[in-house]
């Protein structure tokens, strides 16, 4: 999983080509936390398929922000730098699953 | 097979865990299915300054946490599970978890709480974790220097409402009630009516929220005058009340209109081995205190079941001999006159059958389960099954005749 930051969220996400998936978490989000073994395991089992990154949106409020995201957990999915998908509050590992399956 | 626990409680928050200290506490061998992490509602929440011992400055996520450690001390085993359905009416009570995994028990402790209620508002579930939010813990620091709107009146909302201008610039209160009339505490409301960072709009409602993306504004109606007016705002709030996460258990117990589970004083549900604690039950006052106290009588009660149970399995169903079962009463005097003649009857037949006294003042359960509606009564025993059943006073023949024919 790739750690972005305010720095290279532009390169990682916007600028890369194919299925980006972008975890926003934080350390007060328990529900984030309980998620984030099971979104590795998604990430080894299909690293061919798409990018996984995840992103701390404490210290990067406005980066969240500008990418709509206002509430946590949010998975978003880029392809070709634009958002073409997004889970928001409460979805479970086998929603992000099935929309891995559907935009891959 | 799997093993069989004495006592599985479903939900991991302030009643599944006090639940958990006094069942494993008592040797029970005891887990709880928790979805995600322990702590429930009350870990979402920072101030928490009501529960008894714990003053100012204890925070609701440290508070469960203890709670966990505590209930994990005395054996019980937290497993992140999420229960999808219930097979409670057998002897086993089989619980189904969306892992696909099976958990047995013996007893049962409901206590899977309750949830944020919604208003069901145009443009409320649309923009979910784009501004709006139910809960201020988690999501508060994303609107540093933000204005966010508030939407209830009581404990919750005005001390939630509070934990948020740690962050937002501005926080504004709609309040239904007229100017001064809150729903929640004195001494909530007179730190809320204090703190600058607090706006108030008083006799009005929200009708909907507005925003391509993000929450951009609110329409608010004034019921007094009918009048509606858009404001700027970056975030809402909802503290409105809570429903009852018992969709699973429909069908299962008996519920209330509202879906809030029916039980008498010992946590009792309709079904027998079956008990629920905490925020899902029926009540008077949903709070951290009274959920824990649920859990501890529902806990202790499902221990007495299974001593009952067990003890009535041990010395009527699988005795050798045939057993008569005398389901008396302390308060019946005929009952206390038939328990003598059943003695000495059996006295008489020296070991060939047996006598097990049941007070029914004390258990119920058993008495209820045979049909006995009447006291005194006596069933018949041989190998577990009942053979025969005398209501009402006894009739010193029949009952000899039945006990040679065994
Ligand atoms: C914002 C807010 C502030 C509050 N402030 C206070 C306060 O200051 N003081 C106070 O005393 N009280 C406060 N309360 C109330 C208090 O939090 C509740 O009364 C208390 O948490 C109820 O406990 P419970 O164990 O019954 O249920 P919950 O706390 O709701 O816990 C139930 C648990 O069961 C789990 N669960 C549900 N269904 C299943 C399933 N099918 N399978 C597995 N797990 C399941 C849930 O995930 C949850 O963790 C507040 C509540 C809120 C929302």
């Amino acid at each position: 999983m790739v750690e972005l930051t305010k720095e290279n969220f532009e390169a990682e996400v916007l600028k890369a080509e194919g299925l980006v998936m972008v975890d926003f978490w934080s350390q007060k989000c328990e529900p984030c936390k309980a998620l984030m073994p099971s979104i590795h395991e998604l990430a080894e089992k299909y690293s061919d398929k798409a990018k996984f990154c995840s992103l701390d949106t404490t210290g990067n409020k406005r980066l969240a922000i500008s990418q709509k995201v206002l509430g946590l957990p949010t998975i978003a999915f880029y392809k070709n730098g634009e958002k073409i998908a997004e889970l928001v509050k409460d979805f479970t590992i086998e929603d992000v699953e099935a929309k891995l399956n559907e935009l891959a | 097979m799997s093993e069989i626990y004495d006592l599985i409680i479903v939900g991991g928050g302030p009643a599944g865990l006090s639940a958990g200290v006094y069942g494993s506490r008592s040797r029970l061998k005891t887990a709880i299915l928790q979805k995600g992490k322990p702590g429930g509602q009350a870990a979402t929440t920072q101030d928490l300054e009501n529960y008894p011992g714990f003053s100012r400055g204890t925070t609701g996520p440290a508070l469960m946490e203890a709670m966990a450690d505590h209930a994990q001390s005395f054996g019980t085993e937290i497993i992140r599970e999420e229960v999808v359905d219930l097979e409670l009416d057998g002897e086993v009570k089989v619980l189904n978890g969306k892992s696909g995994k099976e958990y047995l028990a013996k007893t049962v402790i409901l206590a899977p709480g309750a949830e944020p209620r919604s208003l069901n508002i145009k443009g409320e579930r649309a923009l979910r974790g784009k501004g709006v939010s139910y809960c201020a813990t988690c999501d508060a620091d994303f609107f540093e220097e933000l204005d966010v709107v508030v939407v209830g009146n009581g404990d919750a909302a005005v001390e939630e409402a509070m934990y948020l201008t740690k962050f937002a610039e501005t926080v504004t209160i709609i309040v239904i009630h007229d100017e001064g009339v809150l729903d929640c505490n004195k001494a909530s409301a007179e730190l809320a009516f204090a703190n600058p960072k607090i706006k108030w709009i008083w006799n009005s409602v929200l009708t909907e929220i507005k925003g391509d993306g993000l929450v951009e504004s609110v329409m608010i109606k004034n019921i007094k005058t009918g009048e509606i007016t858009e404001m700027e705002t970056n975030g809402v709030f909802f503290f409105v009340g809570t429903v009852p996460k018992t969709e699973i258990l429909k069908g299962k117990v008996e519920l209330n209109e509202q879906g809030y589970i029916i039980t008498n004083e010992l946590m009792e549900t309709s079904v027998p081995g079956v008990y629920a604690a905490g925020d899902a039950r029926m009540k008077y006052l949903r709070q951290v205190i009274t959920a824990a106290s649920d859990g501890a009588i529902a806990a202790v009660a499902a221990e007495k079941y299974l001593a009952e149970e067990e003890g009535f399995k041990e010395r009527v169903l699988t005795s050798q001999e045939p057993v008569l079962v005398a389901f008396w009463a302390p308060q019946v005097e005929a009952s206390i006159e038939a328990v003598s003649l059943l003695e000495k009857k059996v006295a008489e037949a020296e070991g060939k059958v047996k006598l097990v006294k049941i007070d029914t003042y004390r258990n119920q359960r058993v008495a209820k389960r045979y049909g006995i509606t009447e006291i005194p009564s006596v069933v018949v025993f041989k190998q577990g099954e009942a053979m025969g059943k005398f209501i009402g006073p006894l009739n010193e023949k029949d009952l000899m005749d039945k006990i040679n024919s065994l």
